[in-house]
């Protein structure tokens, strides 16, 4: 492949990942089963789209992916995105990404959630993931491995089945380094997402594992979900273990954790609700209230609709909800969008907000306020100059319908 | 005598230029106005300050893989940090690094935002895993 004889992505993948590989100290490649690649057009900028486009212009037996290939989600859902503010140029941009992507044999999923909907991992298998969540959750709740692999890497992982043996390929990198004790529970998903946040700021680095003790009961798919994609964008994290719970600790002491062992942290009430408050803004006027990031299960769908169910969203106040394709299809098909969209709300589809132009969304709509149950979220938007309040799904829907934070 | 810094073998040419350091994490999508090419994020130790051809020198990356492909369209924009000097990366910036032919060095003895002052000149080598420290000998 590096000589050449395989065609000319494959040779950019090749010495991408040797690069990559050489500056982890990685001994060798690993053949990996699935790639997913994080490609939206606001973070390739038209540079980026242009170096698919070269590569994609390639002859068909070159550029083709070796292994299933999936996308994470795009900048724009072409049937919502006049609704939402976005231009024709950044409709065009995305037209000519996806175009791309398709000639490599791309799968064009558009959802950070694949591991909900379309193949969840198992154990020990290899990975190039390209979403921090999708990392997260295929690592610690599957016992799958897999590194954050950024979108050209996910493509370089497509191109030659393999990705650079490093990190979370490695059972060496997956022993818990930290670790916590849960004083109280997380009551909604809201709270699995702040909890997530806490660990995730104390652990700080994509190199520290921490183990969460003291959780009662599974907590269940879409609460593992807010609480890895939280403390995945708070701490860089891409692996936490949750003995009993999560697939590498079974509920013997982990591997590497000694008797009297590194001193746990509690994670008080307290703490949990200071979390929250932190972002408080009670009374405030509401711009827009987001569902996303990650993109909602068909549970959640359906827990938005019964909570709007008969009320109207206030007319100064947008409320966008964001799935996968096909979750979409599913509520589509079940009667939920009808019921979430008669109450003035946007479903949207393959977008997950902060990768859709959140800036210049702000700017054309007029938004400063924005209510969201995703601690990930709430993390991730400020720097798009919002002003983000968490709060649980009844209250940003309460919150929708007054117009102003309840 | 320059002050001679030692880490892990890095990503992308040499470079010389200006420091801009600061006790804080990075991430491309969290942190920057990349239009503008300076630090957009209010709670960044660097917030409101230009990146534009400096060297950060900060302390780890945090957040998502969209760095991954930012730092190939800042540097196409020609609006981007000149090289990153950092005490441990995660794989998205080794990665962002390498696609965008950034200059990148991480992995110091010491705490590397200790090391070096905002201000100061630096010689990155990363090839043969050096930073020096031109402007001073303390």
């Amino acid at each position: 492949m590096l000589a050449g004889e395989a065609g000319e992505p494959r040779r950019w993948a090749i010495r991408h990942q040797i690069a990559v590989g050489e500056f982890f100290d990685a001994a060798d490649l690993v053949p990996v089963s699935q790639a997913h690649i994080m490609a939206d057009t606001e973070s390739l900028g038209e540079a980026g789209v242009a170096f698919l486009e070269r590569l994609a212009a390639a002859p068909e037996a070159d550029r083709r992916v070796r292994i299933p290939t999936l996308t994470d989600p795009r900048g724009l859902d072409f049937a919502v995105y006049k609704r939402l503010g976005q231009t024709e140029a950044m409709a065009a941009l995305e037209a000519r990404t996806i175009a791309a992507l398709k000639s490599f044999g791309v799968l064009m999923t558009d959802t950070c959630i694949n591991y909900q909907t379309i193949m969840p991992p198992t154990r020990a298998e290899h990975l190039a993931m390209g979403d921090t969540g999708v990392v997260i959750y295929s690592n610690s709740v599957f016992g799958a491995c897999s590194n954050f692999e950024g979108g050209p890497s996910a493509l370089a992982a497509a191109l030659t089945g393999r990705t650079p043996r490093y990190g979370y390929h490695l059972d060496g990198c997956r022993r818990p380094s930290r670790r916590f004790r849960l004083d109280a529970q997380p009551r909604d998903l809201s709270e699995w997402g702040a909890l997530g946040g806490i660990v995730g700021r104390e652990c700080g680095s994509y190199w520290e594992v921490p183990l969460i003790e003291g959780v009662d009961a599974a907590p269940g798919s879409d609460a593992l979900k807010h609480l890895g994609a939280a403390m995945a964008s708070y701490g860089s994290t891409a692996l936490f273990h949750m003995p009993g719970i999560t697939a590498d600790l079974d509920r013997r002491r982990p591997a590497g954790m000694p008797a009297g062992g590194r001193r746990s942290e509690t994670i008080t009430r307290a703490e949990i609700d200071a979390f929250v408050a932190a972002y408080d803004a009670t009374g405030d006027k509401v711009d827009v209230v987001v569902f996303a990031a990650p993109h909602l299960s068909l549970v959640e769908m359906a827990a938005v609709a019964d909570a709007l169910a008969g009320r109207q969203v206030h007319s100064d106040t947008t409320l966008l909800v964001a799935t996968s394709p096909e979750i979409k299809h599913a509520a589509d098909r079940m009667g939920v969008t009808q019921r979430i969209e008669a109450a003035g709300a946007i479903v949207a589809a393959g977008i997950c907000f902060y990768q859709s132009y959140a800036g210049e969304m702000a700017e054309a709509n007029g938004w400063k306020r924005l209510l969201t149950n995703s601690a990930k979220l709430v993390n991730i938007i400020g720097g798009y100059g919002y002003r983000p309040t968490l709060a649980s799904l009844e209250r940003c829907v309460d919150s929708a319908i007054a117009g102003r934070v309840v | 005598m320059p002050i001679v810094l030692h880490c892990h073998k890095g990503i992308g040419a040499a470079v010389t230029g200006t420091a801009l350091v600061a006790k804080d994490n990075f991430s491309a999508r969290y942190d920057l106005d990349r239009k503008r090419g300076a630090f957009s994020r209010p709670t960044h130790a660097l917030a409101g300050r230009s990146y534009a051809g400096k060297i950060l020198v900060l302390d780890t990356a945090k957040g998502g893989v969209a760095t991954a492909w930012m730092l190939h369209e800042m540097k196409t924009r020609g609006i981007v940090p000149l090289a990153l000097v950092f005490n441990r990366v995660n794989p998205i910036l080794a990665q962002g690094a390498a696609f965008g032919g950034v200059t990148m060095v991480d992995r110091f003895g010491e705490d590397v935002t200790d090391l070096i002052r905002t201000g100061d000149t630096l010689r990155i080598d990363p090839e043969a895993g050096l930073v020096e420290i031109l402007n001073r000998d303390r």
